[in-house]
């Protein structure tokens, strides 16, 4: 899996929680997952439990703690499934 | 806010029902005798000896229409059935739900939806067997707001902006009707002026098992869902176990009055006691003398002589204690059998709410109330032999009625009662 399937299907997985439509309609690395698309910090965590299901891979807490933005995520990954 | 003499209204209703959704289905299938009892597989194969009840159905296609999937991916079915319901009264007392990213609270609103067992699903489902095979990490953050017990009124307050007291109230099967009686107070005192009062329950077969277990539901007509629930007959055998929500908008007449609304009728009497396990009393049965006392207060506080109370929507569940509860009733009113009030259960077609119960029938008799009709009392030709004298006093079929008040009555385990007549707004 490449790093923009990778992107995709966090994006997928971010989807239900993002709450402000303007910034999920134009996410990119960069974008800030509490900041930028309003996801409640409460939901961090089954965000990291659905990445965790849907890439196949365990993440550490102090790696989920790091994550801050999309390309956070992206990273994480793509260095967990190498 | 704060006048002794402000008056309590009824603005707003929605309901979430075995037997309806909605307030005009529900007015239909109420006047109808429509039954909301339906068999449930999943009770046969796990070995229940009652294998039917209420469960409020198409709720999956409702349920977007008013959550997000954000919202819904932490709710179970209590706090689901809670917040259709609530927002359903919401917006039937002319108030429209804020957009999400709204900033203002409404500091005089709040919402005391009570729950009797709530979110047992989720902890026998989930929280139990993950904790169990110690693996806590994946609970996710969902389990917290799930099971606490306010959660069904504090996921409303979330959608509606509220900014009044909101919390959740419980008191077994009286809980419905105790949130009704703390509301009408919240506004009496001038602490509020809208309180979204009312229960919920969910349909979780856990909540169910343990009156299973207890004997105490009807087993005798799985094969005859319609037929179960039986309150005033000589064949009941139980009740049938039920869930949905019921809520009330409760508002100040002077904030009704400025916001030009419909007002359904008035809330004039309500009462709340505990029988203390006395006289009679127990964890699960009624003291006689505590019934008649909520029933009497509720009456004095409402300034009514009995004679112009026109209906009683009783709690009467299909157990040993209906012909008691008419019997209170009758002293309670100090009326012969033959002066009573015509006298009906809601649960002969919905089932037993639980914590929903007295929300469901409150809501059923302020429609009652409002467009003039008592429904029937079905599975009660075979009148219980202790009720005789009041068999004319029992509909079987719907009764078009122009009626002036109507009183509603909830019992609950640890023998607590409440008791709220409703009277037509003048």
């Amino acid at each position: 899996m490449d790093s923009k399937e990778i992107f995709d299907k966090v994006v997928e997985i971010l989807k239900p929680f993002a709450k402000n439509e303007d910034a999920l309609a134009s996410i990119a690395m960069e974008t800030s997952i509490m900041g930028d698309l309003e996801v409640n910090s409460a939901r961090l965590v089954d965000i990291v439990l659905e990445i965790e299901d849907g890439f196949d891979i365990e993440v550490s807490d102090d790696d989920a703690d790091k994550v801050q933005t999309v390309g956070d995520a992206v990273n994480l990954i793509v260095a967990a499934t190498g | 806010m704060s006048s002794p003499e402000r008056r309590v209204v009824i603005t707003g209703l929605g309901v979430l029902a075995p037997n309806a959704n909605g307030l005009d289905a529900y007015a239909d299938a109420l006047r109808q005798g429509k039954s909301g009892i339906t068999h449930h597989p999943i009770l046969e194969e796990l070995n229940f000896a009652c294998q039917v009840g209420g469960i409020p159905n198409d709720v999956e296609q409702l349920q977007t229409q008013y959550l997000s999937e954000e919202e819904l991916f932490a709710m179970n079915a209590n706090m689901i059935y809670a917040a259709i319901a609530t927002m359903d009264a919401w917006t039937d007392s002319g108030l429209e739900v804020p957009p999400i990213d709204s900033e203002e609270a409404d500091w005089d609103t709040g919402a005391i939806v009570g729950t009797g067992i709530g979110g047992i699903d989720t902890i026998a489902d989930t929280l139990g067997p993950r904790t169990q095979a110690g693996r806590v990490k994946r609970l996710g953050s969902t389990m917290v707001e799930q099971i606490m017990s306010s959660g069904n009124s504090a996921r409303v307050a979330g959608k509606l902006g509220l900014g009044n007291q909101v919390s959740t109230n419980s008191s077994a099967c009286n809980t419905g009707t105790e949130a009704v009686v703390q509301g009408y107070h919240r506004i009496k005192q001038g602490m509020a002026n809208r309180m979204l009062v009312g229960g919920s329950e969910g349909h979780s077969h856990y909540t169910w098992a343990g009156f299973d277990a207890m004997r105490v539901l009807n087993r005798t007509k799985n094969d005859e869902p319609e037929a179960a629930s039986r309150p005033m007959s000589a064949s009941a055998a139980g009740f049938i176990p039920g869930s949905g929500a019921g809520v009330l908008m409760l508002e100040d007449l002077e904030s009704a009055e400025e916001r030009g609304v419909r007002i359904y009728g008035e809330l004039v009497g309500t009462a709340l006691n505990c029988g203390g396990h006395r006289q009679g009393g127990s964890m699960t049965a009624p003291n006689p003398v505590s019934v008649q006392r909520c029933l009497r207060a509720a009456l004095k506080m409402s300034g009514l002589d009995a004679r112009e109370i026109g209906a009683i929507n009783g709690h009467l569940t299909a157990t040993f204690a209906d012909p008691h509860e008419v019997d209170n009733w009758s002293k309670a009113l100090g009326l012969a059998p033959s002066e009573m009030p015509l006298i009906h259960s809601t649960k002969s077609l919905i089932g037993h709410g639980l914590g929903a119960a007295g929300g469901l029938e409150c809501v059923a008799a302020v429609l009652e109330l409002y467009r003039g009709f008592v429904h029937p009392s079905v599975n009660c030709e075979d009148l219980h032999p202790e009720l005789e004298a009041y068999a004319d006093r029992i509909p079987h079929e719907c009764v078009d009625i122009d009626l002036q008040a109507i009183a509603k009555a909830s019992f609950g385990f640890g023998d607590v009662n409440g008791c709220v007549i409703f009277k037509k707004f003048n």
